[in-house]
């Protein structure tokens, strides 16, 4: 058994050390919003934040996240003031959907970090995760508008 | 699928019997999640619970409006359209209906192709009517109870925002279902005049985004149930090869890995969950029979194509005398273009969910295919169709791979379920079992000689197409025709160019081997599109014209090509000099009934490989349903055709395939697509057509025309990278 802290709630997961994060979260705790998509840091589907680090958790070993803030696209979700996913509503970002989680996952330790994203930066950013739909211009405008929402500081109402 | 069914009941159906268009209307209904789920839902009249029309929506007597999907949502926003048609004619708030999936059941036949399938981006189009007369036909039924109840004329009643009035009265549709649901089937049911529509042609958010942002949506991969046991298969290295040895003892070993069973497709490694799973395939001894497959070899069969386009094939389309026609030309120009397998690589690895109980069995999965998945999973199983259900979940992308006439994966889950004896087991692909799996997008070449007259048109126009047939050795092999198979050659024999030109000849040569193949998103046109465009735009320079003019000429009775070609183009400032280092090409073809044009800017990079900056495309699709939906789909067609012109390739070496994950089977990343999209819907009236897939194969040769204007060398090797670049 191992403890790890997700969204703010501790968890005994009975998971081997060498398991990747990201099966503990999904077929341990079962938390399923956090996407398996290759298995090798590759895709960026199973992005969460680890003390507030963006970390691929299909690579990442349990043993590595024990007595750090695990952060999933559920735990983001319930921040109201998440001005990524309201331009994500605004543009009709995804498509299949799949990797979505991971992008704003990506996105949010973007915007933490880079207030003001150029579209170079976002492109950088961005670069490890992957989208097969090709959603990439609506997420890069969903950057720009979630930055703009950000600065101005308001509520979008 | 249990569902009781009494006299009051039938009138709905014969209901539902005229939105049919001929199909075969069930008895049934699909279980509602509000009313009892899991396929045992009993939805009459005398439940007094809902009022369920016709298999395409229900109203429930607490005023939600169900809305069942005959299609699957993988990201081209059906989810969606089909809701706007029914929230259109039913006069409801589109975004409050639920919307769900429909079980593989007859009444969710595709109207034109008669199974149930989402492809061939036809799912607007071919559920146009039936969706609207679905919603027509319930409001209908609702204004006649409403006036029965409030003691006026249905023509008294008015409908808005799930609300019947009449005067002072008023009812919601949660009230009226009850009454409406005893009533008689009206007759023909008429919709509304366009002039009034609310959401077609204007607009609506995509329904399912709320959902695919915050991590609740629910795909294949996402399905769990306490006591369900994970599975991962040890493929064959080499397609067609079989086991010969087992040695399970180390992977039995593994923590948490609970059983290893052989399938006919390999050995099969039951886990508590997928890592075990995996760790347990990983210290399995398998000897295999190779087989044949080892022959396969990308180096070797590409010399075979070469080889086989000297002679021609069978005949897809002849006029004149083509050899006679050419020798009279003033020009010739010959060109060979050559294609790669590629993988279509969806988000989301295959995987599927069965649970055998009580001598039922329920199937959940990301399926193009749901009726043919519930066959095979049934001969696997010993079970009757009607025993199993198929829940259709999101697709995390489909591009064609989640519709595969052997249903490979439901069929390779079920084996496990029997091998194993296990009731309960999720199947998962890694992304390695993904690109290593085959089912291909087939590689292909094309030999064409045009000869020119001395006005440089085309008069003699000599083709031959060599590729594996999609069709062969599958239930739809019997759309080959005379030894062709039309989706081989779609986009080159039906061109329009090809009626221009009076003495042509088309072939096909359909080579076999051990490579699975399939249709990839745009199918024959992500080959034929390249070779029409790239050689029509290598005529127009011989010619020593303009592209751009050259295909106006070419395409003067083509009214919707020239209508979405001349869009872009002048969108695009076709003509208007560009930044220093900038260079433009220009692509226009035909497929899934609507017209794309694609005008693609790029520049060099430092080692000579291609940047797109820029793509400007017009699409003519007819009525656009949602246009901002059209538009986002072909913005998705632009990148996943760039993806595949520049970086996509899958090749074998000895029957093994090289790739094997992301990192060797390159997708483009958001910086490898351009930065700028802009997509321009053609104001027609003409016959609708599909978005999903007509963005796709404009874009390879657009930007080999490109190319082309930057270097003056022509690009016919896909995809265009490093290695294939002309020196």
């Amino acid at each position: 058994m191992v403890k790890l802290k997700i969204n703010q709630k501790e968890y005994s997961v009975d998971a081997s050390p060498d398991m990747p994060l990201l099966w503990a979260i999904r077929d341990v705790v079962g938390l399923t919003g956090t996407k398996f998509g290759c298995g090798m840091a590759q895709c960026g589907a199973c992005t969460v934040h680890l003390d507030g680090e963006a970390v691929r958790s299909c690579v990442t070993l349990v043993s590595r996240a024990v007595g750090k803030e695990i952060v999933t696209i559920e735990g983001l979700s319930a921040d109201p003031d998440n001005y990524l996913q309201k331009a994500w509503i605004e543009l009709d970002v995804p498509q299949c959907g799949y990797c979505q989680s991971g992008q704003i996952m990506s996105a949010a330790v973007l915007l933490r970090e880079n207030p003001n994203p150029t579209d170079e930066d976002i492109d950088s950013a961005m670069s490890g995760n992957i989208c097969r739909c090709g959603t990439y211009p609506r997420i890069r405008k969903a950057i720009h508008l979630a930055a703009k929402m950000q600065r101005e500081g308001g509520k979008d109402k | 699928m249990s569902t009781t069914l009494n006299a009051s009941r039938r009138n709905f159906l014969k209901t539902g019997a005229l939105l049919g268009s001929g199909l075969l209307i069930s008895f049934t209904v699909p279980g509602a999640k509000k009313l009892g789920g899991a396929g045992a839902a009993v939805l009459g009249p005398q439940s007094g619970a809902a009022f369920a029309p016709n298999a395409y929506l229900n109203i429930t007597a607490d005023n939600e409006v169900l809305v069942y999907l005959a299609h699957a949502e993988m990201g081209q926003g059906i989810w969606t359209t089909l809701s706007m048609m029914i929230a259109e004619e039913l006069d409801v708030d589109v975004n409050k209906m639920v919307v769900q999936h429909g079980d593989a059941w007859k009444p969710y036949n595709h109207t034109m192709f008669g199974i149930q399938i989402t492809g061939g981006s036809s799912t607007t189009w071919s559920e146009f009517d039936r969706y609207r007369k679905a919603g027509a036909t319930a409001r209908a039924l609702l204004v006649q109870a409403a006036a029965q109840k409030f003691g006026v004329n249905p023509a008294d009643c008015k409908t808005e925002n799930g609300v019947v009035t009449a005067g002072d009265k008023s009812a919601t549709y949660g009230e009226l279902a009850t009454a409406a649901a005893a009533l008689p089937a009206p007759g023909d049911v008429p919709l509304k005049d366009p002039k009034s529509w609310k959401y077609i042609g204007k607009g609506v958010k995509r329904l399912d985004t709320p959902a695919k942002i915050n991590g609740t949506a629910k795909f294949g991969m996402d399905m769990q149930f306490p006591g369900m046991l994970t599975a991962v298969v040890l493929h064959a290295p080499v397609f067609g090869a079989k086991v010969k040895t087992v040695d399970s003892a180390k992977a039995k070993a593994v923590a948490g890995v609970r059983q290893v069973v052989q399938i006919p497709s390999g050995v099969a490694v039951l886990a508590d969950n997928y890592w075990a799973a995996k760790k347990g395939r990983a210290a399995l001894k398998v000897d295999w029979d190779l087989g044949s497959g080892v022959k396969v070899d990308s180096g070797t069969m590409l010399a075979e194509y070469k080889q086989l386009a000297q002679k021609p094939g069978a005949t897809a389309n002849k006029a004149g005398d083509v050899d006679s026609a050419m020798s009279k030309a003033v020009k010739t120009v010959e060109a060979e273009y050559t294609f790669p397998y590629l993988a279509h690589s969806p988000m989301e690895p295959l995987n599927v969910t069965i649970q055998l109980k009580d001598g039922k069995c329920e199937i959940w999965t990301g399926t193009q295919m749901p009726g043919l998945d519930q066959g095979a999973a049934a001969q696997v199983l010993g079970l009757k169709p009607e025993q199993i259900r198929v829940n259709t979940v999101f697709l995390g992308g489909g591009f064609g791979r989640r519709a595969t006439p052997s249903s490979d994966f439901v069929k390779e889950a079920a084996e496990i379920v029997k091998a194993s004896g296990k009731p309960l087991v999720k199947m998962v692909w890694s992304r390695e079992d993904d690109v290593k799996g085959g089912y291909y997008r087939p590689a292909f070449l094309h030999k064409i000689t045009a000869g020119l007259n001395a006005q440089g048109l085309p008069i003699a126009w000599k083709h031959t197409i060599v590729g594996q047939s999609i069709m062969e050795g599958t239930l739809f092999a019997g759309m080959i025709k005379d030894g062709i198979d039309g989706s081989s050659v779609e986009g080159v024999s039906d061109s329009p160019y090809m009626e221009a030109i009076p003495d042509r000849l088309v072939t096909l040569h359909s080579p076999k081997n051990e490579v699975p193949v399939l249709w990839w998103r745009s199918v024959g046109h992500t080959h034929t599109a390249m070779a029409m465009e790239a050689m029509i735009d290598e005529l127009a320079h011989t010619a020593g014209k303009d592209p751009l003019a050259y295909r106006q000429e070419l395409l003067k009775h083509s009214p919707r090509h020239l209508a979405a070609l001349n869009l872009a183009a002048e969108k695009a400032g076709w003509g208007k000099p560009l930044p220093a280092g900038r260079f433009r090409g220009i692509a226009v073809h035909e497929s899934f009934l609507s017209y794309v044009a694609h005008v693609a800017e790029i520049s060099l990079n430092e080692d000579g490989t291609i940047k797109v900056h820029r793509v400007v495309s017009a699409i003519d699709c007819g009525l656009a349903v949602n246009p901002d939906g059209v538009k986002a789909q072909i913005e998705s067609g632009i990148n996943f055709g760039v993806s595949a012109a520049l970086l996509g390739e899958i090749t074998l070496e000895k029957g093994h395939v090289k790739q094997g994950n992301f990192n060797d089977y390159v997708v483009a990343r958001m910086f490898d697509t351009p930065a700028d999209i802009e997509v321009h819907i053609v104001d027609s009236t003409g016959k609708m057509g599909g978005v999903g897939e007509p963005g796709v194969p404009p874009v390879a040769p657009a930007i080999a025309n490109a190319y082309f204007a930057a270097t003056g060398k022509r690009l016919r090797q896909m995809p265009f990278n490093k290695a294939n670049l002309p020196a």
